[in-house]
């Protein structure tokens, strides 16, 4: 979910320098103006390589109420990985503050007040783990210097502790709510001068103790989510829309649709040809009373569709062509030594091709946006993973200055990457222009969800090896064929970025000296985007079957085997290995370490207990995968029944994703990305018939239920260190778990997985 | 006009008797709690009681549910079954996204007032037409027993 490219366009969109600040009500501290000058030339990395970078001006996101309630503006969207409550813990730790008096504000659309917020990437934290940090302790010092100023003693003597400064000598307090006034007017010191917490002294980072902020409202019903915007006098509208990428309404008769009890009106939305960025696709919308209404008045159109030259797209023959691409040299993008001449002479050759389909991300929530028009200004209401691209977009397609556009980000019922994609905002603002600015909400069913959806890719990976008398690999070749993000932007693209190149399969660390990576081209018929994980999903399952199915056919353990193709604890630069990506992070600060991999491996091995005695019909399979600058093993369970049914009683995870701030929202985002992942090796898929998507709802497009859920989801988190960069959290828990489940399948059964999903491929 | 009563409160409605109850709720009434997930009775979002009965509101004409009592997330806290689900809800950190967990919480309520000692399969079993995108299953058990334990129904 990683934006490179979007952003690239997006960007170049023109944008006021200064914005109003929200108003909360009864706060003391004035919302303030970052400044903050960075250095222009030298290439930038993590949060400064991101559009708008970081900010940690307290003023922008603390404020102070008399009664001392602190407010702390989250700038990133919740989309179930906790930030609201892990941001604002950050902050609050650092500020002295104590958690039951703080409030979470959710940030509106502003890059330029608030620093990146293109939540997705899962870099949340680890960009903003120190500017959160500076911003909680430049607020304490502002406190600590108001309160020295009123006591008339050097500020040495002074100290903020839970939510009060305390006067050494004589013991005086003041509370944060009476000093609130006197802290605003105190200068924000300076970056370098600021004082932070010994990590030992942390007091809610890292401990894993603080509710999230959400729980009550999210169990209550009380959540507000995007599709849960109501306004005064508002329409509720659905919208017909081409069925295949790159159609279009050829003719439509509104007759019937003005007929249902409750429609309104009827609205044309003019398509966008291919690229498709993020604009809508086009359709006729229907404007009612409300969402049913809206429902039953789409279903009475009368609609013919022009479908354009996508109408042919069909998944099995576009299998076909993949594999045959992938069956012939493709642009080589990593070549160490010499592959051809070592599998040549190697003792032994080995070969296989794996498939994964594509995936939609099926959010519970389907997308939904808002939008209001009034007095020359546009609000919009909406789960946004990136709000300040709904609100250039919004603005662009209205004509409108983007100053003039505020974005209300709400919780998002799920985001997995397609909430990166504003296009439903654009459609709520085409239409609540056309009905001279009176709100418009526009909620898409679940059949629009899955039929118009940035499908994750398609790909078949070609994978041979030439191995050793032993049957360990000297030669390894890996072709990758999937059409590619960039093909969104460009249709031009036929080749895999650097950004998905960099998402394993370019960047294996393995200790082989012959490695060939080739990448063939493959055309793009549908919009492509970013679900939770990427690239990563088909390059791991692919490397990480191919190595058990060599360590099968040189009879080893696959545990023991996998390390050694690791080979021993090193540091690998990622530009040895072609990767000039690196997730967007520093190659100094964030090489490939195989010793942080192996020791993964190692835990989870260790902790399902490996090697343990099993029952006729159970396996163990294990599959470790590096993403997003973390590192993850999984041991999956499985029991195959007599009559090929799957049951996962245990996956055992080791993470290494750095030190932590909410250890239990590690913990939970792993428990997902395992119950994702198995939905994808076991459910999951989208597949075209004559440029439609023939998947409509959940009962073709199946996910995990509570019974496919293994019994028991146990994580073990390797402890970090605050002093290192952090890894990401939200996505590298997906990539191992297709590949563990499988190689648990064979140890289970002697059956070699290689096309996902699994479905009724083991059914006897 | 049919008549509603929701939550315990009494009220006519002005709309075509085939309306689903799900958008009766959240669009007419201003009860939002109660979610949209397929429309289809296949993911549970919209779970609410009906006479104690789970029901999936999505497919629930208003007409079918005329004068009987129907129960929504706003209101199941207000049995002592509701309250010990969304105080082990919290308790457990459960929610990711939380947006299915309305309709978890929903049938977690009918299977305890069923079923106060559920076994693992029954929890199984009742639960399995709620989908949770975020994966978020294996704490649902968890508080699901925990709330079953405080009730005084352990297995
Ligand atoms: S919305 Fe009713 S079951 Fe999915
Ligand atoms: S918590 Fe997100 S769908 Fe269940």
């Amino acid at each position: 979910m990683s934006a490179p490219v979007d952003r690239v366009i997006v960007a170049n969109v023109s944008r006021r320098r200064f914005l109003q600040g929200m108003s909360l009500g009864g706060l003391v501290l004035a919302v303030g103006y970052p400044s903050i000058a960075r250095a222009q030339e030298a290439k930038k990395y993590g949060a400064d390589g991101m559009p708008n970078g970081w900010v940690d001006n307290p003023l922008a996101f603390v404020s102070i109420a008399e009664d001392g309630t602190v407010t702390i503006v989250c700038h990133r969207s919740e989309m179930g990985q906790g930030v609201r409550t892990g941001m604002p813990m950050i902050v609050a730790d650092e500020l002295e503050a104590d958690w039951k008096r703080v409030r979470v504000a959710q940030a509106t659309g502003d890059e330029k007040k608030f620093g990146n917020q293109d939540t997705d990437g899962s870099r949340s934290t680890r960009h903003f783990f120190e500017p959160m940090r500076r911003c909680g302790a430049a607020a304490r010092t502002m406190l600590e210097a108001a309160a020295a100023e009123r006591w008339k003693v050097p500020v040495s003597e002074v100290e903020a502790k839970n939510h009060e400064v305390v006067h050494r000598a004589t013991g005086k307090r003041l509370g944060y709510g009476a000093l609130a006034k006197a802290a605003a007017t105190q200068p924000v010191p300076a970056r370098e001068t600021l004082r932070l917490k010994d990590p030992k002294q942390f007091r809610y980072i890292g401990k894993g103790q603080l509710k999230l902020v959400d729980g009550r409202d999210i169990a209550t019903g009380k959540a507000q989510y995007g599709i849960d915007t109501r306004l005064p006098g508002m329409l509720y509208a659905v919208v017909a829309r081409p069925p295949v990428y790159g159609g279009k309404v050829a003719s439509f008769d509104p007759a019937e649709a003005l007929k249902v009890p409750g429609v309104e009106r009827v609205v044309e939305i003019e398509a966008s040809p291919p690229p498709a960025h993020f604009n809508p696709v086009g359709g006729v919308a229907v404007l009612a009373r409300n969402t049913w209404a809206a429902m039953q008045g789409r279903r009475a159109l009368k609609i013919t569709w022009d479908d354009g030259p996508n109408a042919g797209y069909d998944s099995t023959a576009y299998k076909a062509s993949l594999e045959e691409s992938a069956r012939k040299a493709g642009k080589v993008v990593r070549n160490d030594g010499d592959f051809t001449a070592a599998a040549a002479g190697a003792a032994g050759r080995h070969e296989a091709e794996y498939y994964v389909p594509h995936l939609a991300h099926a959010t519970m929530e389907p997308p939904a946006a808002t939008v209001r028009i009034a007095n020359g200004k546009c609000e919009v209401w909406g789960c946004f993973q990136s709000p300040q691209a709904a609100r250039d977009l919004v603005a662009k397609r209205l004509g409108m200055s983007a100053d003039d556009v505020t974005v209300h980000v709400t919780l998002l019922g799920g985001g997995f990457g397609r909430k990166s994609k504003p296009d439903y905002a654009i459609e709520a603002a085409v239409l609540s222009k056309a009905v001279d600015g009176k709100p418009v909400k526009v909620t898409w069913t679940r059949e629009d969800d899955l039929h118009n959806s940035y499908y994750h890719t398609v790909s078949v990976e070609h994978l041979e090896a030439g191995v050793d008398g032993q049957g360990k690999p000297v030669a390894w070749l890996h072709r990758s064929v999937a059409p590619t993000i960039i093909s969104t932007f460009n249709p031009a693209a036929k080749n895999e970025a650097a950004f998905e190149l960099g998402m394993g399969v370019i960047n294996v660390p393995f200790a082989i000296p012959n490695i060939r990576i080739e990448n063939p081209e493959a055309v793009a018929h549908t919009r492509i985007g970013w679900f939770r994980s990427v690239s990563n999903i088909p390059h791991a399952f692919a490397v990480q079957s191919f190595v058990a199915e060599l360590a099968a056919a040189a009879g080893r353990d696959p545990k023991d085997f996998l390390l050694e193709v690791i080979g021993p604890a090193r540091q690998v630069s990622p530009e040895m290995l072609g990767d000039t990506w690196n997730h967007g992070e520093s190659p100094e600060r964030y090489p490939v370490d195989t010793g942080r991999l192996r020791r993964v491996v190692e835990t989870a091995a260790r902790e399902a207990g490996w090697g343990r005695k099993l029952p006729k019909g159970r396996g163990l399979g294990i599959a470790a995968h590096y993403s997003f600058v973390s590192y993850i093993a999984a041991v999956v369970e499985v029991a195959v029944d007599d009559k090929g049914a799957i049951t996962v009683p245990r996956v055992d995870m080791a993470v290494d994703c750095g030190a932590t701030v909410n250890p239990d929202r590690v913990r939970s985002q792993m428990e997902g990305a395992c119950v994702m992942g198995l939905g994808i090796a076991t459910l999951g898929e989208i597949s075209f018939k004559d440029g439609r998507v023939q998947q409509n709802n959940f009962d073709a497009y199946e996910v995990t239920r509570m019974v496919g859920t293994p019994r028991e989801i146990r994580v073990h988190i390797i402890p970090g260190d605050y002093s290192k960069p952090m890894g990401g959290v939200g996505e590298p828990g997906v990539p191992p778990i297709p590949p563990a489940l499988c190689n648990a399948i064979f140890a289970a059964t002697g059956k070699r997985i290689r096309r996902l999903p699994i479905r009724d491929q083991l059914t006897v | 006009m049919i008549p509603l009563d929701i939550n315990g409160k009494r009220q006519n409605v002005d709309l075509p008797g085939e309306t689903p109850l799900l958008w009766t709720l959240r669009d007419e009434l201003g009860l939002t709690g109660t979610k949209f997930g397929c429309g289809m009775a296949l993911c549970g979002a919209c779970t609410v009681h009906v006479d104690g009965q789970p029901v999936r509101s999505c497919i629930t004409p208003i007409s079918a549910v005329a004068s009987k009592k129907v129960v929504t997330i706003e209101a199941v806290g207000a049995d002592a079954v509701g309250k010990a689900l969304q105080a082990a809800w919290v308790d457990k950190g459960v929610p990711q996204c939380g947006y299915c967990q309305a309709g978890q919480i929903m049938s977690a309520a009918a299977l305890l007032k069923r079923t106060p000692k559920p076994s693992e399969t029954q929890i199984d079993e009742a639960m399995n037409g709620n989908i949770c995108r975020c994966g978020t299953y294996t704490r649902i058990r968890a508080a699901i027993k925990q709330a079953a334990a405080q009730q005084g129904g352990t297995r």
